[in-house]
């Protein structure tokens, strides 16, 4: 026990000594790499006043090192600077649309993981048979898939031509009036169930599955094919066949005694696919005009909204560094090895 | 006496992609109950996967072509899988040559030997668990608590060769087949392992196949013993006979090339030559070509085993005539 | 004392798979094949886009209004697009910067990355752990995420996108060649070249990084779909390819508004880009099956 909290202590102050590393890094794009940081401050429409007065504020005839130390106080002090678009604090903007891309994230990658994990082992389980042919053409075809396009080909499939499902938003307009979801959680699912607002539930879970399909269709992909290959190399391993030698039933060796060894590397590789899911909800976002802060960033982008950008990256990068964290610790907890190197 | 285990006339092939690998060429032998019986040979002659083809662990590219293993009169051979399974590790039991990698790293010591005990004794969690006590403490293992509660990376190898046998004898088998047990170990746990071994064998009344590369662990265990060569037996006997009086050419051979204190300065024997590498696909003895008695005729046929004692037999055309 | 020479011990070089091995292979496999074949008609229309285009003005970004929004015909068999533009021949011109763009990143990335991955992993000690903190530091950024910062720090444009994604991009090298280098290391040619007092430059010139060329292009045949799927990304975002030239990316998202009735300008141009992705993935599993069947990573 006291080995694990030790690993969980070191793996701390790594991340903390990244997290510094990232604000250097974030730092030194938004401040050191532009030729005239106050203009793209303060937007194209400034005047040279204005832009000498940003330039005061910025720190930016310091030399660099006094900048930086501007810039970590700013940071811990939650300033990440104004929107240009919106003209509030970009923190602010951030925590407002975080939680509708968090919701798309987890469903998005509980999807992925509900659906790759158990494809990829069963493929390893019938290896060369049809079920694995069939497993293994999925995950290429599904790293191989355009997020952006996917999404466009779902809204033209199951909206234009099926009319199964809603185009886009995260919930209809109308039931904005008729069966508002009281906010608690701001998660609308969350919120929607714990109000016992089941019209609104479903509404959200139908305006929920493309972008989550679509989000999770390059992470099914690559942890289908992970896991098989995980599962496979465990499968080779002697301890297996010890286990077949004690005559311990098929199922048992397979979904226990071998997943539970082929667990770890798929973990390690879920944590991947959370970055690509990242950056994958800016495209989701953007085609299926989900209000979070995907398509918060995507405008930003087309506005080139400076701070934004460097607020949502230094963010983005940020909770990467936390989930890997958390990913981290969990291996850690499942395979006893780990926490001991 | 009925025998515990007869193999008669095993053959086992491998699909290669370089074709088929004939490993096992009619393998013969008995195992009688409450004996220590050597397999002995080279790496390559097909000790192993005789071992293995006994419980029928081979892996997918090996075929059974031929032959019957006879275990308390019924042939393995002939039975469902489900059926093989009840006997793993219940009736036979087999542990490997490297228990570091034979035991699951990510569960522990005490759950792995509890669910063999649970599944094939249909106890509790309880009992099963007192019973993994009692056997780890048979094995010598100090501390049995807190072992059960390990995980493998934490013991050493010996610790680990021990905790392999206690989940071997767990549910009191009538055979216990030991792959190299000994060989990845340093020799003064060698020493211990193998006295343990013959301790339990005679403790628990279980018969033991011995598989390994060293005579000397033959020398110090074993009751009656079988060299491989090629995938055939060459000769079969009891300890006494075969290390006094090697009837074949390739026991003599071995026998000679064991190193003798004050031979020092004389020159060290060897037998010439290379194991083949598919014997199977050989005409006639698969030992001729190294052979220093061999006749024309060896090349062209393939001697069975001839009988020249009590329990001694040679496969060899120079035993014909006794 | 005369110089020792240069190459005192011979480079012991593990490529067992010859190139002839390879083409074999490939041959032999359907998959495999079709993927190649697929790169190669693609790299032929890079090289011939002009000539291969039927309309290459508006490939180029000329605008015909009059055939704005034009459904699939005979005369244009994949329609044309919000300006008139013939959709088939834009797609045949955006072959270019799909594939020289991301074939000149994953050469950049490789010439950045394995150098400084085989010096660290050769060399140990505080060199290793400087370069392995940098590179640990780059790759916490989820790799989109940097080149979008980076694209935009830099301003709008191919080049820039492209610069981006090599900054993304060469950590992975880095990587990948430190664990292949440590493993070389221990080797006995390795041992024997440093008696010899072959220079250490030298021994990570010819002994180690000949050694790490089939994982680095196993791997970089992978990556060539990815970053050309990224290339893609940044243009649908408007970071890459400036209108009015034709980049498939580009294209998906100004028919993005149309996708519901004219339904052509983004499919075509979405669907090239999975075709061409698809080639590289399988042909990178085919080579990866080939070089270490054992690595799944």
């Amino acid at each position: 026990m006291l080995r694990k909290l030790e690993f969980v202590l070191r793996r701390l102050l790594t991340s903390i000594f990244v997290l510094v590393g990232v604000s250097i890094i974030t730092f030194f794009l938004a401040r050191v790499v532009p030729s005239d940081p106050a203009e793209l401050y303060i937007g194209p429409k400034a005047r040279a006043a204005d832009i000498a007065r940003v330039r005061k504020q910025l720190g930016l005839d310091r030399p660099l090192p006094i900048q930086y130390l501007y810039y970590m106080r700013d940071l811990l002090r939650g300033d990440l600077g104004t929107s240009i678009g919106t003209k509030q604090p970009v923190l602010q903007e951030i925590m407002n649309r975080s939680t509708a891309s968090l919701e798309l994230l987890f469903t998005g990658m509980f999807l992925a993981a509900l659906i790759g994990v158990p494809l990829g082992v069963l493929s390893a389980r019938w290896q060369g048979k049809f079920l694995d042919v069939v497993v293994r053409t999925i995950s290429i075809l599904g790293v191989s898939m355009p997020a952006f396009y996917l999404g466009l080909m779902f809204q033209l499939v199951f909206f234009r031509n099926l009319h199964w499902l809603p185009v886009a938003g995260q919930i209809s307009t109308s039931l904005r009036f008729t069966h508002p979801i009281r906010p608690i959680t701001n998660f609308l699912l969350v919120d929607a169930l714990l109000t016992g607002n089941w019209i609104a539930f479903k509404d959200v879970c139908l305006h929920l599955i493309l972008p989550a399909l679509t989000l999770a269709a390059y992470p099914i992909g690559l942890i289908a094919r992970m896991t098989r290959g995980a599962m496979l190399e465990v499968l080779e391993q002697d301890y297996i066949r010890t286990a077949r030698a004690y005559g311990i039933k098929d199922g048992v060796v397979t979904y226990l005694y071998a997943l539970k060894n082929a667990i770890s590397p798929t973990l390690t590789v879920i944590g991947l696919t959370v970055a690509f899911a990242l950056t994958g909800t800016f495209f989701v976002e953007v085609i299926y005009a989900w209000p979070g802060l995907g398509s918060f960033t995507v405008k930003s982008l087309l506005n080139i909204d400076y701070p934004a950008i460097m607020g949502i990256t230094l963010f983005g990068a940020s909770a990467y560094v936390i989930i890997n964290l958390v990913v981290d610790i969990l291996q850690a907890w499942i395979d006893p090895r780990i926490s001991l190197k | 006496m009925t025998a515990l285990l007869e193999v008669r006339d095993l053959y086992l092939e491998f699909k290669t992609s370089r074709g088929k690998l004939k490993a096992l060429n009619g393998i013969t032998f008995t195992v009688q109950p409450g004996e220590i019986f050597g397999l002995v040979g080279e790496t390559g002659c097909g000790k192993t996967v005789t071992g293995l083809s006994i419980l029928r662990l081979l892996p997918r590219s090996a075929a059974l072509v031929g032959g019957q293993v006879l275990f308390e009169g019924t042939n393995l051979l002939d039975l469902s899988r489900s059926q093989i399974e009840s006997l793993r590790g219940s009736k036979i039991a087999m542990i490997f040559q490297d228990p570091s990698t034979s035991l699951n790293p990510v569960f522990s010591i005490g759950s792995q030997i509890e669910r063999v005990i649970r599944q094939h004794m249909h106890v509790g969690r309880r009992q099963a668990h007192e019973k993994a006590c009692s056997v780890l403490a048979a094995v010598g293992l100090p501390d049995v608590e807190r072992t059960l509660g390990s995980y493998p990376h934490q013991l050493s190898g010996g610790m680990q060769q021990r905790v392999m046998i206690a989940m071997a004898l767990s549910c009191s088998p009538h055979l216990l087949i030991a792959d190299e047990p000994t060989t990845s170990l340093d020799v003064t746990i060698q020493a211990q392992i193998l006295k343990l071994l013959r301790e339990l064998q005679k403790k628990f009344a279980v018969s033991v196949i011995l598989i390994t590369h060293n005579l000397g662990v033959i020398a110090q265990t074993c009751d009656r013993l079988a060299v491989l060569y090629g995938g055939r037996v060459a000769e079969t006997g009891s300890s006494r006979d075969i290390f006094n009086q090697p009837q074949h050419p390739y026991t003599r051979g071995l026998m000679n090339a064991i190193p003798r204190p004050g031979g020092r300065g004389a020159r060290m024997a060897t037998i010439p030559g290379t194991v083949p590498s598919n014997p199977g696909a050989m005409t006639g003895c698969a030992f001729a070509p190294r052979c220093g008695s061999a006749m024309p005729r060896c090349s062209l046929e393939t001697p069975p085993l001839f009988t020249i004692g009590e329990n001694h037999s040679s496969a060899c055309f120079l035993a014909e005539r006794k | 004392m005369a110089a020792i020479p240069v190459l005192a011990v011979e480079p012991e070089i593990q490529s067992t798979r010859t190139f002839r091995h390879v083409l074999n292979v490939i041959v032999r496999d359907p998959l495999a094949l079709a993927s190649t074949i697929v790169i190669l008609v693609f790299i032929l229309m890079a090289i011939f886009a002009y000539q291969a285009a039927p309309y290459p003005l508006e490939g180029a970004g000329k605008t015909n209004v009059a055939n704005s929004l034009l459904a699939p015909n005979a005369a244009h068999p994949l329609g044309a697009d919000r300006l008139g533009r013939d959709v088939l021949s834009r797609v045949i011109m955006g072959t270019r910067p799909a594939l020289v763009v991301p074939i000149g990143v994953v050469l950049f990335a490789v010439l950045i990355g394995a150098p400084l991955g085989a010096i660290a992993g050769y060399k140990g000690g505080w060199i290793d752990e400087v370069i392995m903190r940098i590179t640990d530091l780059f790759l916490a950024f989820p790799s989109l995420l940097l080149a979008m910062a980076i694209a935009t720090a830099l301003g709008r444009g191919l080049h820039n996108a492209a610069i981006a994604l090599v900054v993304s991009w060469w950590p992975w090298y880095t990587r990948l060649v430190r664990g292949v280098t440590i493993s070389l290391r221990e080797r006995y040619f390795v041992e024997a070249a440093q008696a010899t007092g072959v220079r250490d430059s030298v021994i990570i010139l010819r002994h180690i990084l000949p050694n790490t060329i089939s994982p680095i292009l196993v791997q970089a045949t992978v990556d060539l779909g990815t970053v050309i799927l990224a290339m893609g990304g940044l243009a649908f975002l408007g970071l890459g390819t400036q209108p009015p030239a034709a980049d498939w990316g580009l294209m998906v998202s100004e028919g993005r508004d149309f996708i519901l009735k004219q339904w052509w300008i983004s499919t075509f141009p979405g669907l090239t880009i999975f075709i061409v992705v698809l080639a590289f993935n399988l042909l990178g599993d085919t080579l990866r099956d080939i070089f270490d069947p054992r690595q799944y990573k």
